[in-house]
């Protein structure tokens, strides 16, 4: 049973990535428009603030 | 923007960033978009602007937040947008809070517990099945290694509400949570010290955390999404005005606004305070009276604030300031009769007072009980101990927060916002429905019948030549057309206007039957009717289908409140009603048992609104209309009405089926955690099936 020296360790710290990656989200403000971010993968073109590079400015 | 700059595609915030220290930055309540086109839609007109910066939508808040090149103007984006179709207001940027940061910290705790949680579980599934000696004591060290310093963190909500509500000598539903919580941890602790292989409970602490800080999560999200529909409703008001200072006209904030000021008023605006006029003008005084027809006022005349001025510019000179027009005294009155509303107890709180003492008195039995039979405290401490977990709120903690927060956000989809937190109880109670006229039913403007475009043409140059008010309003109606060229346009007084068109004579004005034009060839009926509300009558119907009895109530005149209800089949119609004698309907219907929903949105409905047991204002309503319902249809259908208290009903039926399947989950577990049977793992498998199930329950359609 040895090898629970190194298995529980090893979970834990898997455990604790997926803590981390979590805290990380909340942190960049990932929570804040749920709906808004599950429709725009729809989207072809990227708001237009330039906010992911070079956007035109398009027309209606 | 462009991507010239190599610094701007390394740090994709820069651009944002220094767009927005050179604007002002304003937010925009979009209430009718709901999907991804809307999002493109939206965005692209305003970044087709060259007095926008940048713009960005949330659609979960049904918000934009732009930021305006320096020195621009709001007013080109608002009308690009309504050319494109949306619907958009400024929002009040000092009414709004920014981002929640108390829902974030329990975020934040619900992550921590729910990670300490599923690795503790993991743990003892493996004592469970039957690990002994060093391997079992490695365990429930590895489990109090985790458990205690998650519990620290995450449980912190529950210890001081329990600490808070002890020193004021009361029990809250937090109270047997914390104490469940301490003891459990405590006790386990305790037993891994001594290594007696008797049970531990940090997994059933932990997820006891999780479940309910899952709940609470869910409660602090509605009562924040309530708080902040209040917040937009205030912010949705109309925050400026334009003042002369030597004829110069200044933007300033209406509270800014003294006594003696000069304000100038478009057409359409209207007043932010009480005033006297300077020159001649019409009014729209429908939201404080509820009439219709636009009153005539001369220079020197009083102005009240909320009236909308018609068709012509208006200087008006402030007699008040802000807080002290008409508007807001009427809005602290209702502020006054809403307080009678406050007394409404929810079914959580029915719950929470009944179960917190049951379950300190059962686990103080079953400890009692315990130590005169065993004379073992330990043994006692242990049981009294699963009393408190088994019984713990799991299910009933989130039995109501996960409804509420489930229909709320389906009536936000479908654009209701609710702003109390009862709301939804109240509305799923109502039997008897006052919808008032003007503003409600109706959007307020008048419409003529179709007419083809020769009569249209004579019509409206006919109109035009008269200042009478139906003159005016047929007008306005037809304001898409050329007016024809007609001579010899004269009015004859409480007859009609009339004129020659290419040499024969045409008419417009009282005919035997009510309004008619008259052409060479033919005579037209030409009844002004009030413009319905888009699904007024869809609305009605729906609402009579459901059972509710609906009366119309209007401080117009009967024999246009006569003509609108038989137009969408009402029955029960109060025409010339004052604002006290609204209220004092409602009051009435209520004294005679009915459940009373007010629907209304002027000023002459507020004290209505505040007193009917479940109230909502249309979004266009004014300010005081807003303030005192209970919430406000965004969408300008009618038709979210029959919705929202269908939903409701909806609502109050889950709320009622989870209590039970909670009630049913204690009825079987609490004898067995009596009677010294229910271990850990019958703990842990009771409190997550109840509270799944009640999640299911919630959320299914």
């Amino acid at each position: 049973m040895n090898v629970l020296i190194i298995l529980i360790p090893v979970s834990v710290a898997l455990g604790a990535l997926g803590l981390a990656a979590c805290i990380w989200t909340l942190r960049h403000g990932q929570y804040e428009d749920l709906e808004g971010d599950a429709a725009r993968v729809l989207l072809d073109k990227p708001p237009p603030d330039g906010e992911e590079g070079d956007a035109p400015k398009g027309g209606v | 923007m462009t991507a010239a700059c190599p610094a701007c595609v390394v740090a994709p915030d820069a651009p944002r960033l220094a767009a927005e220290a050179a604007g002002e930055v304003v937010h925009l309540s979009l209430p009718g978009i709901h999907c991804a086109a809307c999002i493109a839609g939206v965005e692209q007109v305003l970044g087709a602007l060259p007095s926008v910066r940048a713009a960005r939508v949330n659609l979960g808040r049904r918000r934009a937040r732009v930021v305006l090149a320096p020195g621009a103007e709001l007013a080109p984006a608002l009308s690009a947008l309504e050319a494109a179709g949306y619907d958009a207001r400024e929002l009040d940027e000092a009414a709004l809070e920014p981002g929640d940061p108390a829902a974030r910290m329990i975020l934040a705790r619900i992550a921590v517990a729910g990670f300490a949680m599923m690795n503790v579980m993991a743990l003892s599934v493996a004592v469970w099945s039957g690990a002994d000696d060093a391997t079992r004591a490695l365990f429930h060290w590895a489990a109090a290694a985790i458990a205690l310093p998650a519990l620290a963190f995450a449980a912190v909500p529950f210890f001081t509400s329990a600490w808070s509500a002890l020193r004021a000598r009361r029990l809250n539903m937090d109270v047997p949570i914390a104490l469940a919580i301490a003891l459990a941890g405590a006790s386990s602790l305790i037993e891994t010290i001594r290594d007696a292989g008797a049970d531990t409970w940090f997994d059933a602490a932990l997820s006891l955390t999780f479940f309910l800080l899952a709940g609470r999560y869910l409660d602090q999200r509605a009562r924040a999404t309530a708080r902040s529909a209040a917040a937009e409703l205030t912010a949705l008001e109309l925050p400026r005005a334009t003042r002369l200072d030597d004829d110069r006209p200044v933007r300033v904030a209406v509270a800014e606004l003294m006594p003696g000021d000069r304000i100038a008023l478009a057409a359409g605006a209207r007043a932010p305070v009480d005033g006297i006029a300077e020159g001649p003008a019409r009014l729209d005084r429908s939201a404080l009276t509820g009439e219709a027809d636009p009153a005539r006022i001369a220079p020197g005349d009083l102005v009240c604030a909320g009236e909308a001025v018609l068709d012509a510019p208006l200087i008006l000179r402030a007699t008040a300031r802000a807080e002290d027009s008409t508007l807001r005294r009427l809005a602290a009155l209702v502020e006054i009769a809403e307080t009678g509303r406050h007394r409404y107890q929810g079914w959580a709180d029915w719950a929470a007072r009944l179960y917190a003492p049951l379950v300190h008195g059962l686990s103080a039995v079953a400890f009692l009980a315990w130590w005169a039979a065993t004379g073992s405290v330990g043994t006692a401490i242990a049981v009294a101990t699963a009393v408190l977990i088994i019984t713990c709120p799991c299910a009933l903690g989130l039995a109501v927060p996960a409804v509420t927060a489930s229909m709320t956000g389906r009536l936000f989809r479908a654009g209701v916002l609710l702003k109390s937190a009862t709301a939804l109880e109240r509305l799923a109670e109502v039997d008897t429905i006052l919808l008032d006229k003007t503003g409600t039913l109706t959007s307020g403007r008048l419409t003529t019948p179709d007419l083809d475009p020769a009569a249209a043409s004579v019509a409206l140059a006919l109109a035009r030549g008269s200042d009478h008010p139906v003159s005016r309003a047929a007008a306005a109606a037809l304001a898409g057309h050329a007016p024809a060229p007609l001579t010899a346009l004269r009015e004859v007084p409480s007859e009609g206007m009339h004129g020659l068109w290419d040499g024969a004579p045409v008419f417009l004005g009282r005919g035997p039957q009510g309004t008619e034009l008259r052409l060479p060839d033919r005579t037209l009926p030409l009844d002004m009717r009030e413009e319905l509300r888009p699904g007024a009558v869809e609305a009605v119907a729906a609402l009579t289908a459901q059972g509710h009895v609906i009366h119309l109530v209007t401080g117009d005149h009967a024999r246009r409140a006569a003509a609108l209800a038989a137009r969408l089949g009402l029955e029960e119609v109060h025409a010339g009603v004052a604002p006290e004698q609204k209220a004092a309907l409602v009051a009435e219907l209520s004294r005679q048992g009915a459940r009373v929903l007010m629907v209304g949105d002027g000023i002459n409905d507020a004290a209505a609104l505040a007193t009917a047991h479940a109230s909502l204002a249309p979004a266009t309503a004014l300010d005081a209309a807003r303030v005192a319902a209970d919430g406000v249809l965004l969408a300008p259908d009618l038709r979210a009405l029959p919705e929202t208290l269908a939903t409701a009903r909806c609502a109050a039926r889950r709320i009622r089926q989870n209590l039970a399947i909670a009630a049913a989950y204690n009825l079987v577990a609490i004898p067995v955690a009596l009677a010294g049977l229910a271990g850990p793992l019958a703990a842990a498998i009771a409190m997550s099936t109840s509270s799944v199930s009640v999640v299911l329950n919630a959320v299914r359609r």
